[in-house]
């Protein structure tokens, strides 16, 4: 196992509210490690650290660094763009762009001035069939993506991501909007994603973290609790208050 | 009837009187101007070339005044489009809270200024600045007029664009983000293409608030009826003309007095019909994000 | 170069574009004002503020046309207000999903964009010949009280939307009948975003020219008014009217008198501004 990213002594201030208290972690090449706590512990805004999402946030204020294959991604001569364009995030709500389904998934190819039909065809045929998608829409590539149902726009947005190429993929509660059987697809489609992927993946649902994680990072009011293999923290964890969580005790 | 009855019916006819205003505006409005086709044929009004309805020999064609109005409209739109676009996208895409707080208000202030005022800039400022570049440019043209209403317009167009810029759901400019596109990108490819309609609304409106400026043009176009399309030479327009005529002394019930209200029935099908337009673009927007 | 870094050079760039075109209008606004502060602020004295007009540039004064500004402001407003507060409470905590609202909303949409001169043509019809006003401030008054109708209309609902629904529920629950509710509970809450509209509706009166001088208003009013059944003028008559003549004179009158309209428009402004972030302020319940 290879250590993908690190983050070192961060600490998050939203003006006088600090969001986040010195956390540290290491994150797993080709692993998938899920971030949760009860609403408002942080682990969303944590997330939005790795592709520097909070940078638009007026009030927005950090210190420590986050590390990605031996590079502070928030030193000053950093290119937030192109940072971004190596990490693909999915949001909680699917949030397809109101246009075509291939314009969808190429889009983050064509805003790096790809022009080539044959490479762009290819490739959004790829995506389409790693988010597993492909069956359902090859026929309708020129259909509005609004016309998808919500797990198949969810997927379009993976697909999206995918386009492009990147090695982690960033997961803001993915399924929080989908029903049990769209669910479950996208979380057989993130099984097979962490082959190739560095997945970090933000959820309220413990059962998911439990099935699809195989680290598990539990936060409290802006603190980082306990942070281990997922079997450990949902058999024996060390930390009560994560026993609790966990239990459903609280939260 | 109880109290809160009376109150009740005092209340609806305050709300009554805005349909009595508009039933008035059309009494008016085809009262007089039917009175005046009687003695004009529509077939005249609408081909004439000429518009001379206080000469000695008298044209009735509304053409020249159509098409001064659809001058100094299309040069006022050309001036505050780019920029009242260019505005929104970089108030609800770039700018920080302070400056937004500050600048806001500052072009609320462009739409608040008297016509009369922008009228007197036209003609005082505008016009000798342009002359300097456009040596055959005459005193009254409907270049200056234009730019002046233009810069008058910007704040229609910024602000109604804005409001449609932000109507777009947040989570398509995230998600435009996090593939590692920049705000320009996010702004013209995700952005404005979501809001389209909804500018296209505030063009509209920009459109006929222009048709409908009168103070501008009345002081500083010319008031010279004339099928044209050259910016640098007087003309007149719907609204300028009625102006005129209202401030000389025509004898109510003459020919000539009738004019203004078949050139005033004229603008409110103009504005009418893009205002409606407008309406129908917003409602069928509204449907698309709820 | 690669195509990335084309890319953020274009967006630099825009974003220099964004602010260019943010400040030009206001840039150029600033430059208009200026060069009339430069022609006319010399002209502003005592006389000239207190005499009566003159075919002679330098005698001539704008007495009339401000005391004929303020009797039309002051007529309007005791029509306009009552009127459009009422008609938006009607609409807003009265009109239920009946074929009449929804006509009365298109309506008042469709009224807040005509344009002033075609009020000025109802006006001189209606008030001027038909009611026999003559070109009367009263004429004046209530031709401009339905330009500005919609726009009071427009604020009060807005305002009373912004009324959280709890507050309503509330005093329904105490047992208030619904007027009990708008007089004490609604329209209080409400008041400073009314109150925004109000001024905002006056300011755009003072300085309408078109609707007044089509029903008739006069360029030339030797007298002050004394009743609201005397002929008048107004300060942007005035100021047109001296824009017209072709000596220099009167367009150092014209510009002294803009000054004094422009310091009008801008303070009414500037007190709506203030009353409004105040009030959106104060309504984060």
């Amino acid at each position: 196992m290879k250590t993908k990213i690190e983050a070192k002594n961060i600490d998050v201030f939203y003006g006088d509210f600090q969001a986040l208290r010195n956390i540290n972690m290491q994150f797993e090449e080709n692993a998938v490690t899920a971030l949760i706590g009860p609403s408002g512990c942080g682990k969303s805004t944590y997330l939005r650290l790795f592709n520097r999402m909070n940078d638009y946030i007026d009030s927005f204020n950090m210190n420590g660094e986050i590390v990605i294959d031996g590079k502070n991604i928030y030193e000053k001569n950093v290119l937030v763009d192109e940072l971004r364009k190596g990490i693909g995030m999915v949001f909680q709500k699917p949030n397809p762009f109101p246009k075509s389904i291939f314009e969808n998934v190429s889009y983050g190819l064509k805003i790096q001035g790809i022009k080539d039909k044959d490479f762009l065809n290819r490739r959004v045929r790829k995506a389409l069939e790693q988010s597993a998608l492909w069956d359902e829409v090859k026929n309708d590539l020129d259909k509005s993506a609004l016309a998808l149902s919500g797990g198949q726009q969810q997927r379009l947005c993976i697909a999206r991501t995918l386009a492009v190429e990147p090695k982690i993929l960033l997961m803001d509660e993915p399924t929080s909007a989908l029903d049990p059987i769209a669910t479950a697809k996208v979380e057989e489609l993130i099984h097979q994603l962490k082959e190739k992927y560095t997945i970090i993946i933000v959820t309220h649902n413990m059962q998911q973290a439990s099935r699809i994680s195989d680290f598990t990072a539990f936060f409290y009011m802006g603190d980082l609790i306990e942070y281990d293999k997922t079997d450990t923290i949902f058999t024996k964890p060390k930390n009560e208050r994560t026993q609790n969580y966990i239990t459903g005790r609280f939260g | 009837m109880t109290q809160e009855k009376f109150i009740e019916f005092i209340l609806k006819l305050s709300a009554i009187v805005t349909i009595l205003t508009t039933i008035g505006i059309l009494y008016v409005l085809l009262s007089e101007s039917i009175s005046f086709f009687k003695e004009v044929s529509i077939i005249e009004f609408l081909t004439n070339k000429e518009w001379t309805p206080l000469f000695v020999k008298k044209n009735f064609g509304i053409l020249p005044l159509v098409t001064g109005t659809l001058l100094t409209t299309f040069i006022a739109v050309s001036v505050a489009l780019p920029v009242g676009i260019t505005i929104a996208i970089y108030l609800s895409e770039y700018a920080n809270k302070k400056f937004k707080k500050i600048t806001k208000p500052l072009l609320e202030i462009l739409a608040a200024v008297p016509t009369v005022v922008y009228g007197f800039f036209a003609l005082a400022v505008v016009t000798p600045f342009l002359q300097s570049f456009i040596p055959n440019l005459s005193g009254f043209n409907s270049l200056s007029a234009g730019i002046v209403m233009g810069i008058m317009i910007i704040p229609y167009v910024s602000s109604l664009s804005e409001d449609a810029l932000s109507a777009v759901p947040k989570s398509l400019r995230n998600a435009s983000y996090g593939m590692g596109a920049t705000r320009l990108q996010t702004s013209f490819r995700v952005m404005v293409p979501a809001a389209s309609s909804g500018i296209i609304v505030s063009v509209i409106l920009a459109f006929s608030r222009a048709i409908g400026e009168t103070m501008i043009v009345a002081i500083a176009a010319g008031q010279q009826p004339r099928l044209t399309v050259d910016p640098t030479v007087p003309i007149s327009t719907i609204t300028a003309y009625i102006v005129q005529v209202a401030k000389g002394d025509v004898p109510h019930n003459s020919l000539e007095y009738k004019t203004i209200f078949a050139a005033g029935i004229s603008l409110f099908i103009l504005t009418f019909l893009l205002n409606n337009i407008s309406f129908y673009i917003r409602k069928k927007f509204r449907e698309q994000y709820d | 170069m690669t195509n990335s870094t084309k890319n953020r050079i274009k967006d630099r760039i825009f974003n220099f574009i964004g602010i260019f075109a943010t400040l030009i209008g206001i840039i150029i606004l600033g430059f208009f004002i200026g060069s009339i502060l430069y022609d006319g602020l010399t002209r502003i004295d005592w006389d000239f503020l207190n005499s009566l007009p003159s075919r002679k540039a330098e005698k001539a004064g704008i007495l009339t046309a401000w005391s004929g500004s303020l009797w039309i402001v002051i007529f309007t407003f005791l029509v306009v207000v009552p009127l459009g507060i009422a008609a938006g409470i009607y609409l807003e905590e009265y009109g239920d999903k009946s074929k009449l609202s929804s006509l009365l909303e298109v309506n008042i949409s469709n009224l807040a964009g005509v344009p002033s001169v075609i009020y000025g043509l109802l006006g001189l019809e209606i008030f001027v010949r038909l009611m026999n006003l003559g070109s009367s401030i009263l004429a004046g008054s209530f031709t401009l009280a339905l330009l500005v109708l919609p726009i009071i209309i427009v604020a009060t609902r807005e305002a009373l939307k912004a009324v959280p629904p709890s507050i309503r529920a509330a005093s329904y629950g105490l047992g208030a009948t619904k007027w009990q509710t708008v007089w004490y509970q609604i329209l209080p809450a409400a008041g400073g975003g009314i109150l925004t509209g109000v001024i905002l509706a006056i300011s755009r009166a003072v300085g309408e020219t078109a609707p007044l001088i089509v029903i008739g208003a006069l360029a030339y009013v030797p007298f002050t008014p004394s009743s609201p059944m005397d002929e008048f003028t107004v300060l942007p008559i005035q100021i047109f009217n001296w824009i017209s003549r072709p000596q220099h004179e009167f367009t150092i009158n014209a510009a002294a008198a803009i000054i004094i309209l422009l310091i009008i428009t801008f303070i009414m402004n500037g007190i709506a501004v203030y009353f409004r972030n105040k009030w959106q302020k104060k309504i984060n319940w």
